[in-house]
């Protein structure tokens, strides 16, 4: 158990700088997950903390103490790798012992040990196979076996289920999420898959080119995203922009989407949006809040008559494509509504769950 | 879809497509077959007829009969040399040069090949080619003036290198050494980089991934590696020829023809036998080793 903090980190490859100044506090017990596309710097950033890559700049601290040029080996920390990295010639108990009998504990100790590690993750029947005898699911479980009898300060995770099928990688989700409910030790986890990243974590780092662009809850990213990028990489599927206008409508204002949509700005975001009255802006609106037109008694609904251009049947829901602005654009609609390709469909957009996005930095207003 | 283009262009009707694939196999199973047994053949008559030799005496040898059968089978050459105690000798300094050869460079190779494939360090990629080149530069090219710089230290010291046993166990290893940490540099290099740094994260240090990991999982090119430095120490002639003089010095390959061959007399028989008992070492290492040869050692490290 320990708490683990960023101060300023940075990575420099030669001349190349991938993280650009980090900071990050994670708490005792905490689970955080580093999420972002491929080439963020995340799992540098993760590679850093296990002691695996240099420090350029910065500090790396545990507990307190700087730990910027402790060997891995000391840092008492567990990593579990993409590609399981098993040792090969060890049966599934040597593979899960090593690190203790490296660092000479007793042979009762380590049974023990090996056994309450391989009861919590239902591998008990495996500790005589050599890896080769495992399916990706098992070997997977193995390396987090490995992890979890070494009894470390922190566990790091660098994109452990990426290598497994869909249905495997729901199950291994929920499997580490069990696991880390009962062991309480403080998490790094790697993805770059948005659903692990909200399904795991306490709280999620959503990182872009080396930067991080959000700290926070979740439900906190996926409402009230900070910018563009986490409003657009949070959330499946991904939040629609729609280039429009801020104009002053007598007291209040309104959002203008091209020729054909116009509608006032909610009365209590009309003082946090005036600033910017008179500015091209984006409106960003996630597809469960851009449904058919169905009576519900909110009040912030505006109306408009959207040409539907493709449907995708989901069974419980309707995903509907269509252009607004030059923009495409989805919706969720109820499989009742009726959508039908090539006709109009009456939508509506939930107001209270819009956001404005300013064109140049990027920023949610 | 080449193969069954073509298959379709040769063979005409559609329903013959599959049966076209299994007949082109079929031929260049054929094909690969004869190759096979013209190699088999090229290689294992010069042994044959050294068999049929080693059982024939002198005087049948020389005599104008068909040389590929045995009228008056004898043992008397084997008997001869194995009872002889020079051959025996010949074995022997053989036997300790290239198994001390073999752990002499086992012990230089594997650590730097290692030190090579995974320790970045300024230079090492120069330095593994380097290592590489040294292996080019022929014996032939090297043995006059490494008996040079043996005479030149013996000035210098006092201490004679030249004609002793265990002076080769100081040259083979520039024949071996550059070779096998060549063969250890690929195969550590193909071990996944996961791998060690799994190791470094279970608290190893260095060596202990070194011994416990990676000679573990590169044994197959631990294997490959020893063969060919027991084959080369087994099999090398210019330098023993060369360093060593006095029989009791001398390897098995030199002294099969220094002794076995007085003036122009060649005693045919026994140098057959000689060279026939010589090649066995070699076969029975071999045949050893294969069993623990398994390739595809690493399946199951990651996901491959």
């Amino acid at each position: 158990m320990a708490q683990v903090s960023l101060r300023k980190v940075v990575k420099r490859f030669e001349s190349i700088q991938v993280v650009h100044g980090i900071d990050l506090e994670i708490a005792d017990s905490e689970f955080v997950v580093l999420v972002g596309p491929s080439g963020c710097g995340k799992s540098t950033t993760l590679r850093m903390i296990a002691g695996l890559e240099e420090v350029s700049d910065g500090e790396i601290a545990v507990d307190g103490d700087v730990v910027n040029d402790v060997p891995p080996k000391d840092r008492d920390m567990a990593m579990v790798f993409q590609n399981y990295a098993l040792y090969p010639h060890m049966t599934v108990f040597e593979n899960m012992s090593f690190g203790l009998r490296l660092k000479k504990f007793p042979k009762d100790e380590i049974k023990r040990r090996v056994e309450e590690a391989a009861r919590i993750l239902d591998i008990t029947d495996l500790l005589d196979r050599k890896p080769r005898q495992l399916s990706g699911g098992q070997r997977q479980r193995v390396a987090m076996g490995r992890a979890i009898v070494r009894n470390p300060k922190v566990f790091l995770f660098d994109e452990p289920l990426s290598n497994l099928d869909a249905k495997l990688r729901v199950q291994m989700r929920t499997e580490i999420k069990r696991v880390h409910q009962k062991v309480r030790t403080t998490t790094v986890y790697v993805t770059h898959d948005q659903v692990e990243a909200m399904t795991l974590a306490d709280r999620v780092v959503v990182m872009n080119k080396g930067r991080i662009e959000q700290i926070g809850a979740p439900n906190l990213l996926y409402h009230q995203p900070a910018t563009r990028f986490v409003a657009g990489f949070i959330g499946s599927p991904a939040m629609n922009f729609i280039p429009c206008t801020l104009e002053q409508a007598g007291e209040g204002l309104s959002v203008r989407l091209g020729e054909r949509v116009s509608f006032p700005v909610p009365a209590e975001r009309v003082a946090r949006y005036r600033p910017h009255a008179g500015k091209a802006l984006t409106f960003g609106i996630r597809p469960e809040h851009l449904t058919d037109a169905k009576p519900n008694g909110s009040k912030n609904l505006t109306l408009f008559d959207a040409g539907i251009e493709v449907v995708e049947p989901m069974g419980h829901e309707t995903m509907v494509f269509f252009t607004v602005n030059g923009a495409e654009v989805c919706g969720r609609c109820d499989p009742n509504a009726g959508a039908r390709t090539g006709s109009p469909l009456k939508m509506a957009i939930h107001l209270d769950h819009m956001h404005l996005i300013e064109n140049e930095s990027g920023k949610v207003l | 879809m080449t193969a069954t283009g073509i298959a379709i262009g040769r063979g005409g009707p559609a329903r013959h497509r599959y049966g076209s694939i299994s007949r082109d196999r079929k031929w260049a199973l054929r094909w690969s077959y004869f190759f096979l047994v013209l190699f088999a053949i090229f290689f294992l008559t010069p042994p044959l007829y050294m068999f049929i030799t080693s059982l024939k005496t002198s005087n049948e040898i020389s005599a104008a009969t068909n040389p590929w059968w045995v009228y008056n089978p004898t043992l008397s050459n084997y008997i001869e040399l194995l009872t002889s105690s020079t051959y025996i000798t010949f074995f022997r300094n053989s036997a300790i040069v290239s198994i001390s050869v073999v752990c002499i460079t086992m012990i230089i190779s594997v650590p730097a090949a290692f030190a090579l494939a995974r320790m970045r360090f300024w230079g090492s990629a120069v330095l593994a080619t380097g290592v590489f080149l040294t292996y080019l530069v022929p014996d032939s090219l090297l043995f006059i003036p490494l008996f040079k710089m043996f005479a030149v230290f013996n000035d210098l010291t006092g201490i004679q290198l030249i004609n002793k046993w265990w002076v080769l166990l100081i040259v083979y290893p520039t024949l071996t050494v550059p070779f096998c940490t060549w063969i250890m540099i690929g195969y550590f290099a193909s071990i996944p980089k996961e791998l060690d740094e799994a190791a470094l994260m279970d608290g190893a240090n260095y060596r202990q991934i070194l011994l416990k990991i990676f000679i573990p999982v590169a044994l197959p090119g631990l294997i490959a590696a020893t063969i060919f430095a027991f084959t080369v120490s087994w099999a090398q002639f210019l330098y023993p020829l060369a360093f060593t003089t006095s029989p009791d010095q001398l390897v098995l390959p030199v002294g099969i023809i220094t002794t076995l061959i007085r003036g122009d007399v060649y005693n045919w028989g026994q140098i057959m036998t000689g060279a026939l008992l010589g090649a066995a070492p070699p076969l029975i290492i071999y045949a050893f080793l294969m069993d623990y040869y398994i390739a595809g050692l690493t399946a199951g490290a990651t996901k491959g």
